[in-house]
């Protein structure tokens, strides 16, 4: 099965982006539907379709909303659109194409979790985006959908825009509320879950922008229509960004379990004439890499890639081809997390300062025939030991490449030059 | 002695009471106030701010020094910040990057070029990648699919400005 287009259906039309546009391709109608429909039959919905996050830990998202607790605490739902995984741009993509589509799906997931105000918290970078996004929340205010007793229902959803300022760790949930309450986003340990205790300490559901987005889409077509997508732990279709060395890089959704060689070579139209596939990072840049051969084993859901040691992500794939030098592309990804690390965790702050030091020092021509196995004991240490996930995002792609292209490491080390290449970015200085 | 314009004083006030906390508004005014700086935040401005938020000081620097949007020492009048990420490191954003630096005077990223209008800063992952190389200047919308040529033309058109 190609292209299976559920929430992209309408992507390509102008029009999409505006309130009559949305509405004459059917927009809002769904809400209309929901309101009229039982919390818990939404939830319970949202259950059986199977749907998961879309925004890289695949957690179960009917089941995150079930975790709050009925304490008549107001609650509240945010939306993550801090986008900032290496690789993912699918968000974006929506929010600028049909932000209506956004909207609509955290007016019915407020109604459904109770909660009475949302944030779409996005990146400061976001400029364009962010702009697009506070014309429909106008939009959408004016024409009664946001705000008291929506459509005469007696619901209240007020939504604002939050915006941000840079930081890669906002997009990690108790990162993301920390930084909305006006302080450095630092994450917080975990338990309290944010459905107990998440921003202002009240119960707080924090949703992926495609995961909201596909709440409405469930309940327009129904759970099973939705699970005909999809396999039967990986149900639906998902937003999967591509870039890297394919010719047509973007996003494409795909029914999960969606074959990763024919998203590659048919709606990517492949690799550059002459060229090979080398390696693929399946779901953005803290994904373990695969090899080719893996590649070609590799289905686009959480298990198929799961079962390759790797991770499905926020569905950020990254195709690199042979004319790559994979010593050079580690040097890009540590000093990502090194700059990233927001520094209240030992095994990360220092660790991710060292991985970057020492794969520079490879292409500097400083290093030790010693120091590959010394990365990868670094990248060891960092593993399962700090508040959030950062630590092992920083460290499991390091540990990959080692494993996978280790001649290239010990190459680059012993010759003082890239194996693929010879000179990369950097070397020689 | 840097002060908030009538208007970014009212931008400030009416942020004040948008979040239910105060301090939510701290970045948003952090912008206002590095637009009316010239493009960064100097000590006074953000003791500035914070007199006018009723915040800590400390609190206001702490947002400020978390986040990379905020500049904490003067920048050209074109802040120009490419993306140096995966996708667009192998698409030669870095190599981009130190030509349009030599077109523009600057000799290293950070620092500003004599006639003040060039800032260059290499900067992570902006969500773009099937846009790569590409970037963007100050906080306006994103330049993508960038070639040397329309890299190098971008520099040339943006001194005249």
């Amino acid at each position: 099965m190609a292209e299976a287009k559920v929430l992209s259906e309408h992507y390509d039309k102008k029009e999409y982006r505006s309130l009559e546009g949305y509405k004459s391709l059917g927009g809002y109608k769904v809400l209309e539907k929901a309101l009229k429909m039982d919390r818990a039959e939404i939830i319970n919905l949202v259950k059986a379709s199977g749907l998961r996050g879309r925004g890289g830990a695949g957690f179960p998202t009917g089941m995150k909303w079930s975790f709050l607790p009925n304490n008549g605490e107001p609650r509240y739902l945010l939306c993550n659109a801090d986008e900032s995984e290496p690789g993912t741009f699918k968000d974006r993509k929506m929010m600028e194409r049909a932000p209506h589509q956004l909207i609509e799906g955290m007016i019915i997931s407020a109604y459904a979790t109770g909660a009475q105000k949302a944030y779409i918290y996005i990146r400061g970078e976001f400029t364009g985006p962010a702009m697009i996004l506070e014309q429909a929340i106008r939009e959408a205010k004016e024409a009664g959908y946001l705000g008291k007793n929506i459509l005469g229902s007696g619901v209240t959803v007020e939504l604002d825009l939050f915006l941000g300022a840079g930081a890669y760790i906002c997009g990690e949930e108790t990162g993301l509320i920390s930084s909305l309450e006006g302080y450095k986003g630092q994450p917080k340990l975990k338990p309290p879950f944010p459905a107990v205790q998440g921003y202002l300490r009240k119960p707080t559901i924090v949703n992926n922008v495609e995961t909201l987005a596909a709440v409405t889409y469930i309940l327009r077509d129904g759970v099973d229509a939705y699970r005909k997508f999809g396999t039967e732990k990986s149900a639906g279709t998902k937003l999967f960004s591509v870039s890297g060395n394919v010719n047509k890089p973007g996003v494409y959704e795909v029914p999960l379990g969606y074959p990763m060689m024919d998203l590659i070579n048919n709606e990517c139209g492949g690799l550059k004439p002459g060229r090979k596939l080398k390696a693929v990072i399946p779901g953005g840049s803290s994904c373990p890499v695969l090899t080719a051969e893996e590649a070609g084993k590799a289905n686009m859901d959480y298990e198929s890639i799961a079962g390759l040691k790797s991770m499905l992500g926020s569905g950020g794939m990254i195709v690199i081809d042979d004319s790559n030098c994979m010593v050079d592309l580690m040097q890009t990804i540590t000093h990502f997390y090194h700059h990233e690390s927001c520094g209240q965790c030992t095994p990360c702050r220092e660790g991710t300062g060292w991985l970057n030091k020492i794969v520079h020092s490879i292409i500097s021509g400083h290093a030790k025939e010693s120091d590959v196995a010394l990365l990868a004991t670094v990248a060891d240490n960092m593993m399962g030991r700090t508040i959030c996930a950062l630590s092992d995002a920083a460290a499991m792609p390091v540990a990959s490449f080692i494993l996978k292209f280790r001649d290239e490491f010990e190459y680059f080390i012993r010759e003082g030059k890239s194996k693929v290449k010879g000179q990369v970015y950097g070397s020689g200085h | 002695m840097f002060r908030l314009s009538d208007d970014g004083l009212k931008y400030v006030k009416s942020e004040l009471t948008r979040y239910e906390q105060k301090q939510s508004a701290i970045i948003r005014c952090l912008y206002r106030v590095q637009d009316e700086n010239g493009g960064w935040l100097s000590k006074e401005s953000m003791a500035h701010l914070s007199e006018v938020m009723d915040i800590p000081v400390a609190q206001i620097e702490e947002v400020a020094s978390f986040y990379t949007m905020f500049n904490h020492k003067p920048v050209g009048k074109f802040h120009v910040q490419v993306c140096c990420t995966l996708s667009c490191a192998m698409a030669g954003a870095r190599e981009l990057t130190d030509a349009m630096m030599k077109e523009a005077g600057c000799s290293r990223a950070g620092e500003t070029s004599k006639d003040g209008k060039f800032t260059f800063s290499k900067v992570e992952c902006l969500g773009s990648c099937d846009t790569a190389p590409m970037l963007q200047v100050n906080r306006d919308l994103y330049i993508e699919n960038l070639t040397t040529e329309s890299a190098l033309k971008l520099v040339r058109d943006l001194r005249t400005k």
